[in-house]
């Protein structure tokens, strides 16, 4: 293919990113930009060029020992849940924007611990960016099939390498605050991460099901070449010992890689994302392992005994069979790889440039004017040549050094190197002793360690074997050769050095941390990165500061940095959170903490730190009284959790008296209506008592037969009188629970007839016809006194409402599960549905005020209620074909109490 | 002769009532709920009525309202005569229009006053 052609569709394939960034920014929040698999595959970034071209190239040459840079984070993502939750909390609520800025904070933010990590970062990753330029390169001489050329101006890549530069420091400095989520940035490297893995997975099918016959096609072709079986096997105890270290290294290196710290923490939008990243980040890289092995040996296979490099299988295998459609697309999955990483990493080191190395030592001087635009365009112009400027240098040094390694070895130098950082990371969210001292102390040590053993025999180049350097060692002392120092020599040059490195480093860090106190600043912040969940919602007042500070003077910087009106949010927001007065002369600790995040993202920990000092005076805190103070606050934080507890118990106390009152008065409203109703339905009797006496007392003319007349009514008034004490009486028994009921085995049906005899003359005066519908016999548990009561009752209402020509009423009488139910229904007018309830209240008429139901006494149904519900049974009302229906069930079985 | 309408759900009550207005010489009409009075009042004008609250179908206060809104029984003294005797009550049955509000139980001879006080 020609590189025209080649170079239009990079073209196109980088305006699509382009557009894929910006659309996204734009969008901002919506659901396609803010999701857990956004920040998943996001977090793929890991998988560069190394990934896509260097591990078929291992796998090809040495077999197996590509691995284990997978297999070292697939061990360690489980423990995300717990680590890089933490780290994330840690970053959010202290605005940090890199990994400088979160090791330098937790040792008492100190701007030297800043700068190593940046310089260590630096040199780390500088060499890994000039690989990827390096693959491109490659990649595009073998697709274009043309030879690279020593023209810078000619080179591709110097294009491409100004495009990647050109496209970091737009999307990646949009913000002053680098604290600040890049969404265009994120989506745009997620979907790299899918298009890299599916143009892989493509190669690996046809090169296995295409160009070979399957899996078992390559592996009997591959079986026959010669070191096959030695080079599939982990081997003896040292490759094993190998084996470990690479594990180790690739373990620190997510975590620690700038671009992944970027990704996974800075990049995090919600910390529950990292439950969709446990499974998806793993099932990612091991379906990108999958063809490894089949191209890899595949390409041995096709290609034995010809010098090609086997990094470029996946491109000259499908070139071979003259596929330049495929070609094309394992190119551009390749160039995806590697441009996600350049962009990412050079952002994320831009940012410690300029955060943890330039404004805090050289550039704070010249923020210092008032305009707050002004003092934000040199921000984001140091940041913009920083990126700028790390790429052209990664360039450069892809140019001049680079060209003679393979993918592997310099990315592995890399990881090394990152890996200096890892006990001073770990130490500061675990460990609260770790001091400021021990992590420089072992920065340093560790870093030298690299620089003798590994970065140093680099430069020199491991391939001139004239080196003596590498051969007998620093002044020809056996003992110092860099690549088995000490007379270690089983060990490969990456897992050696990182094996002393690392020894020292740790030692170091933790012999000093124990030996030297750190300041109180150091054991300040020490708690609160170990202890952030307890923090984390209130993390100012977990910052002890003593000194005088006035409010204005801290506004006064903000204002610098944020512009008025945030500034003013801001306040506002701090002010509203600790209800601190907003006219408030003196600044405290916590405000002191607050500007300094606010500053954080635009500045960096250190800068923020010494702007904020320089306006206010700080007086110096003895550790114990930063342990005192720090302990108070941690009590104040539980006793605030339990003022909380209580108090929304409280809540929940007060809530339910407000319910048993507002019941209270409901039963209070209840029985004043029902003594109401009580004595209006006495006085009725009393009435008309009182009015026939009166006439019998006053009126002698009365005729003989109205004088009976009016003497019958006092007699009949009087027994309605006293029946309705009864039933108030009766029903006020039951309802307080003093009434019991005696149950007896009986037959129901028994009861029924018993029932009916007394109402005969009713039913008969009537012409009513009645029928019992049941088994000859139903026996069950009851008290038959009372269920007589019910059964007369019933069939009183039935016959009072019966028409007055064909009246009929049904008794039926059936067994239902554990119950038996009895229904009476009539042919009268029925019930009201509306009245289905309410016909089982005492006094029902009473509900609606001045309107009597005819329905007698008022209290009848109200008492079968209460006698059929004290034999744990039910009574309803339900619709009948016409007339009224009323059934009460008993259980078979009554279990007394 | 003057003419009543008794109304009043309990038979016993307005027999004694029946009673005494007939033996002072009144025209006595008998009605047991609202509905019932509503419908003689469309065809007699009795120069008083005594009126119970609490009734089946029609109460009280509704076939109060009933005779206001009639032009034909503009000149008709109403009488409560109800067990409800508190005196939100009372209040509540002067202030529908009734002329006079007598309590349960009652002295006949102060019902029959009553009956006169109003239509002399």
């Amino acid at each position: 293919m020609s590189s025209i052609v080649l170079i239009i569709i990079l073209l196109i394939y980088l305006g699509f990113l382009f557009f894929i960034a910006h659309w996204a920014e734009k969008k901002g929040n919506i659901k396609w930009t803010n999701n857990s698999y956004i920040y998943s595959l996001s977090l793929a970034v890991y998988c560069t060029a190394w990934t896509y071209y260097g591990s078929i190239g291992v796998a090809a040459n040495s077999g197996l020992s590509f691995l284990p840079i997978y297999v070292g984070p697939i061990i360690i993502i489980p423990a995300w849940i717990i680590i890089l939750r933490k780290i994330i909390k840690i970053s959010r609520v202290n605005k940090i924007a890199s990994i400088a800025d979160f090791i330098s904070l937790r040792y008492g933010n100190s701007r030297f611990l800043g700068a190593i990590v940046t310089l260590v970062s630096i040199f780390g990753i500088l060499p890994y960016i000039a690989l990827q330029l390096k693959a491109i390169s490659e990649t595009f001489h073998i697709v274009t099939k043309t030879n690279s050329s020593s023209l810078i101006f000619n080179d591709t890549t110097t294009y491409v390498a100004i495009a990647l530069a050109l496209f970091a420091s737009y999307y990646g400095t949009r913000y002053v605050d680098a604290s600040e989520k890049r969404k265009g940035i994120v989506t745009a490297v997620a979907m790299e991460s899918v298009l890299k893995l599916v143009f892989f997975v493509m190669i690996g099918v046809y090169v296995t099901f295409f160009v070979f016959d399957g899996f078992d096609d390559i592996y009997k072709q591959a079986s026959q070449l010669t070191n096959f079986k030695e080079k599939n096997t982990i081997g003896d105890l040292t490759q094993g010992i190998n084996w470990f270290f690479l594990c180790m290294v690739s373990l620190f290196a997510i975590f620690l890689l700038p671009r992944q710290f970027h990704m996974s923490v800075v990049e995090n939008n919600r910390e529950k994302h990292i439950k969709t990243a446990i499974w998806l980040f793993p099932l990612y890289l091991l379906i990108f392992n999958l063809f490894v092995y089949p191209i890899a040996w595949g390409g041995n296979v096709l290609f034995e005994g010809t010098a090609v490099n086997a990094d470029t299988y996946s491109l000259l295998i499908p070139q071979l069979f003259s596929n330049e459609w495929m070609t094309v697309l394992v190119f551009l999955g390749g160039f995806s790889a590697a441009i996600s990483m350049i962009v990412v990493s050079s952002i994320s080191l831009a940012t410690m440039l300029s955060n943890n190395l330039l404004i805090p030592y050289t550039f704070l001087g010249k923020l210092n004017t008032e305009e707050q635009v002004i003092n934000n365009k040199k921000i984001v112009n140091i940041r913009k040549i920083a990126i700028f400027s790390l790429i052209i240098t990664a360039y450069f040094i892809y140019r001049f050094f680079a060209l003679d390694y393979s993918l592997v070895s310099i990315g592995l130098i890399a990881f090394v190197v990152i890996a200096q950082l890892a006990p001073a990371f770990f130490g500061a969210i675990f460990w609260r002793r770790g001091s400021r001292l021990g992590a420089i102390w072992s920065i340093l040590i560790g870093f030298s360690i690299c620089l003798y053993t590994l970065l140093i025999p680099y430069a020199i180049g491991i391939t001139s074997s004239s080196s003596t350097f590498v051969n007998d060692g620093l002044f020809q002392i056996e003992l110092l050769k860099p690549f088995q120092l000490f007379g270690l020599d089983y060990l490969e040059p990456v897992p050696h050095a990182l094996f002393w490195s690392l020894l020292f480093n740790t030692f170091l860090y933790f012999a000093i941390s124990v030996s030297f106190k750190g300041n109180y600043r150091e054991r300040n912040y020490a708690e609160m990165y170990v202890d952030i969940d307890k923090y984390s919602t209130n993390h100012e007042n977990a910052f002890v500061w003593k000194g005088t500070a006035y409010t204005s003077d801290i506004k006064k910087v903000l204002i610098r940095f944020l512009g008025e009106d945030r500034t003013k949010r801001a306040m506002h927001i701090f002010n509203t959170k600790y209800n601190v007065a907003s006219d408030q002369e003196l600044a405290d600790a916590r405000l002191v903490k607050f500007a300094e995040n606010l500053l954080t993202g635009h500045i960096g920990t250190a800068s923020a730190r010494i702007l904020i000092s320089s306006v206010v005076k700080e007086e110096k805190v003895t550790l114990p009284e930063v342990l005192k103070i720090l302990e108070e606050s941690k009590e104040n934080i539980i006793i605030n959790k339990k003022l909380t507890e209580t108090s929304n118990e409280l809540k929940k106390i007060s809530f339910q008296l407000k319910n048993a009152n507002d019941n209270l008065v409901i039963k209070d409203k209840q029985k004043d209506e029902f003594l109401d109703t009580v004595t209006h339905e006495l006085r009725t009797p009393i009435t008309a008592i009182r009015a026939a006496s009166e006439i019998l007392h006053d009126d002698d003319e009365i005729p003989e037969e109205l004088k009976k007349q009016f003497l019958q009514n006092i007699i009949s008034e009087s027994d309605r009188l006293n029946r309705l004490i009864d039933k108030i009486l009766d029903l006020e028994k039951f309802e307080t629970g003093k009434q019991t009921i005696h149950p007896t085995n009986n037959n129901l049906v028994q009861t029924i007839k018993n029932s009916i005899e007394p109402l005969q003359h009713l039913i008969k005066n009537k012409a009513i016809h009645v029928t019992i519908i049941s088994n000859e016999k139903v026996y069950c548990s009851y008290d038959d006194d009372r269920i007589v009561q019910v059964i007369t009752n019933l069939l009183s209402n039935a016959i009072k409402f019966c028409p007055e020509t064909n009246g009929k009423i049904t008794i039926k009488c059936e067994i239902e599960n554990n119950f038996v139910k009895t229904s009476v229904i009539d042919n009268g007018k029925g019930i009201d549905v509306n009245d289905f309830e309410t016909i089982f209240d005492k006094f029902y008429q009473s509900t609606n005020q001045n309107i009597k139901k005819p329905l007698g006494s008022g209290l009848g149904l109200a008492i079968c209620k209460q006698i059929i519900e004290h034999h744990k049974g039910n009574i309803w009302s339900e619709k009948a074909m016409n007339g009224a229906n009323i059934s009460f069930t008993l259980p078979i079985e009554l279990q007394r109490e | 002769m003057k003419k009543i309408l008794l109304v009043d759900d309990e038979p016993n009550i307005i027999m004694a009532l029946e009673y005494t207005f007939k033996k002072n010489n009144f025209e006595v009409f008998i009605a047991r709920d609202g509905q019932e009075a509503l419908d003689i009042l469309k065809s007699n004008y009795p120069d008083v009525i005594i009126l119970d609250v609490m009734m089946p179908m029609v109460d009280g206060y509704a076939t109060l309202e009933h005779i206001k809104n009639d032009k034909n029984l503009s000149h008709t003294k109403v009488i409560f005569l109800s067990a409800k005797n508190k005196t939100s009550d009372i209040e509540k049955g002067i202030s529908l229009g009734a002329d006079a509000y007598l309590t349960k139980p009652f002295s006949v001879k102060n019902v029959v006053d009553k009956v006169f006080e109003l239509v002399s």
